[in-house]
């Protein structure tokens, strides 16, 4: 396995709140290795976006650690590209100008390489003939490509996607997962993806982190070992059956003891 | 076009309802004046050049009085919607101020400024100054989080998020206050012109009052609402100038 990128340990957050305290994290683990795709998977609630914004510095953890290549995490910076669900793009910003925006605090590229980056990437996917035009006019499959360009130009070790797809239609979706297969590999980075769909996690990652709710905390992981040519036909092997059934016997494990948990409390 | 139509039959019923009770001497012409002896007024006023010289004079205050105020209101309110410890510092201030009526500072007005154009630039700031500020703080907290947050992942410090994100996104609706501020103005400049003025619209209208010559108070208000009228469409055009990425077509 190649050099670790991400480790979170005993990671906990809480939060206060007038009903007392809030555990919305407890003890969760996670590691991401130098290129690899990395999904966190659990159902909604189960506090994975919060990790997610944990990792990317938008909130601060009360317990444990983060360490992202040897230093903790504490703010935002641009080692970590974030794609977030939606309504994410400046609407006063045409798409290139949106992309280029993530290259403002570079000093060493000028306005014209800067323009001509932005539209390099956002041809990568699949936006060219586009670079002109605003979000409002681009529909949400369209405005989350700029989003993933934009997270990307800048080259981050680390790319954290928090459901970027949960807000597309189905066929959209689709297409947004091979694209992001296919753009993955030319950025050469590592992807951390929250996701509550459990198809996607297991196309797209290396490895998949089941969690649990109430507090959030893994509950499994797997490492997923399946053809690199993902193609959607792909999903109606064995091998990957294999691996959503583990998946679902997991949740399901999940929802019958949380069941019988408030079935005693009552 | 059809809703252009509705729009001019508004104006129309109010013409006519006007017409009806004036011409037919329904209602004296003390009382009200007739749309002729309106019409009569403007032209003799033209003529004279009051009518454009009191424009003139009453645009030039509403512009100083206005602008200086925008000016304050716009930092102090972008960091009131920006930062806790400056929104501590200001909101029981404004808060307080802003409930003052800006009428009954006249007295004192004129005492510090005498009638001079400083006077009136005075009304107007208190008027539009406060009220300004507390609007803008609110147009920037309305900013959405994740846009911020876009900023912040993007390695911007804080100043950048204010400048970059929270102000460009906020700066519809900041302009949108600023037009709805620019009518309020209009009647604080006529408070102050019928007090203590020698010139200017409202002005005119007080003149007017002692004489009863009810025609030139029609005409001052007519020209206050055409003048108010016209203003508001050049801010909404200069909006869409200003703005061309709202209210876009969706290209599939």
């Amino acid at each position: 396995m190649s050099e670790l990128l991400l480790e979170a340990s005993h990671v906990g957050r809480t939060f206060e709140t007038k009903k007392g305290r809030f555990t919305a994290l407890n003890d969760v683990h996670l590691t991401i290795h130098q290129h690899e795709f990395v999904s966190l998977l659990g159902p909604s609630g189960c506090g994975k976006s919060t990790f997610l914004r944990l990792v990317a510095g938008l909130d601060q953890i009360t317990d444990g650690t983060i360490v992202l290549n040897g230093q903790p995490i504490t703010r935002p910076g641009r080692d970590r590209g974030v794609v977030f669900q939606q309504y994410s793009l400046l609407p006063w910003l045409l798409a290139w100008e949106n992309v280029a925006f993530a290259l403002k605090k570079d000093r060493l590229l000028n306005k014209k390489q800067k323009k001509e980056l932005a539209y390099h990437f956002l041809k990568l996917v699949g936006l060219e003939g586009f670079e002109t035009v605003y979000p409002s006019q681009m529909s949400g499959g369209m405005q989350q490509r700029v989003a993933i360009a934009r997270a990307l130009v800048f080259k981050p070790k680390l790319l954290l996607m928090d459901e970027p797809f949960g807000a597309l239609d189905a066929q959209t979706r689709r297409d947004m997962q091979d694209l992001l297969v296919k753009v993955f590999k030319e950025a050469q980075s590592s992807v951390l993806f929250v996701t509550h769909d459990i198809d996607e996690a297991v196309y797209l990652s290396d490895r998949v982190y089941v969690m649990a709710s109430g507090p959030g905390r893994n509950a499994k992981e797997l490492t997923i070992e399946l053809p690199d040519a993902r193609d959607w036909s792909l999903q109606l092997t064995e091998p990957f059956i294999a691996y959503k059934k583990e998946i679902i016997l997991e949740l399901q494990k999940q929802r019958r003891e949380a069941a019988e948990k408030a079935a005693a409390t009552r | 076009m059809r809703l252009k139509i509705v729009s001019a039959s508004g104006i129309a019923l109010v013409l006519a309802v006007w017409c009806a009770v004036t011409y037919t001497g329904m209602v004296g012409s003390l009382f009200l004046p007739t749309p002729t002896a309106v019409l009569q007024e403007a032209v003799k006023e033209i003529q004279s050049g009051v009518f454009f010289s009191d424009i003139e004079v009453s645009f030039y205050r509403i512009t100083i009085g206005f602008v200086f105020a925008t000016a304050f209101a716009l930092p102090i309110g972008v960091l009131m919607g920006t930062s806790k410890t400056w929104k501590a510092f200001w909101e029981p201030l404004v808060g307080f101020i802003r409930y003052m009526p800006v009428v009954a500072f006249i007295p004192m007005s004129i005492l510090w400024f005498g009638t001079s154009d400083m006077q009136k630039f005075f009304i107007i700031f208190l008027g539009v100054f406060f009220q300004e500020v507390i609007m803008i703080a609110d147009n920037c907290k309305r900013v959405k989080r994740s846009v911020v947050e876009v900023g912040m992942t993007l390695g911007l410090n804080r100043l950048e998020v204010i400048k970059d994100i929270v102000v460009r996104a906020a700066m519809p609706s900041i302009w949108d206050t600023l037009r709805t501020v620019w009518g309020w103005a209009w009647t604080y400049l006529v408070v102050a012109e019928l007090v203590a003025a020698t010139s200017g619209l409202g002005f005119r209208i007080m003149q007017a009052q002692r004489y009863l010559s009810t025609e030139t108070i029609i005409l001052g208000i007519l020209t206050i609402g055409v003048l108010g009228l016209i203003t508001d469409l050049i801010f909404g055009l200069l909006g869409k100038f200003f703005f061309p990425w709202m209210e876009k077509e969706k290209i599939n």
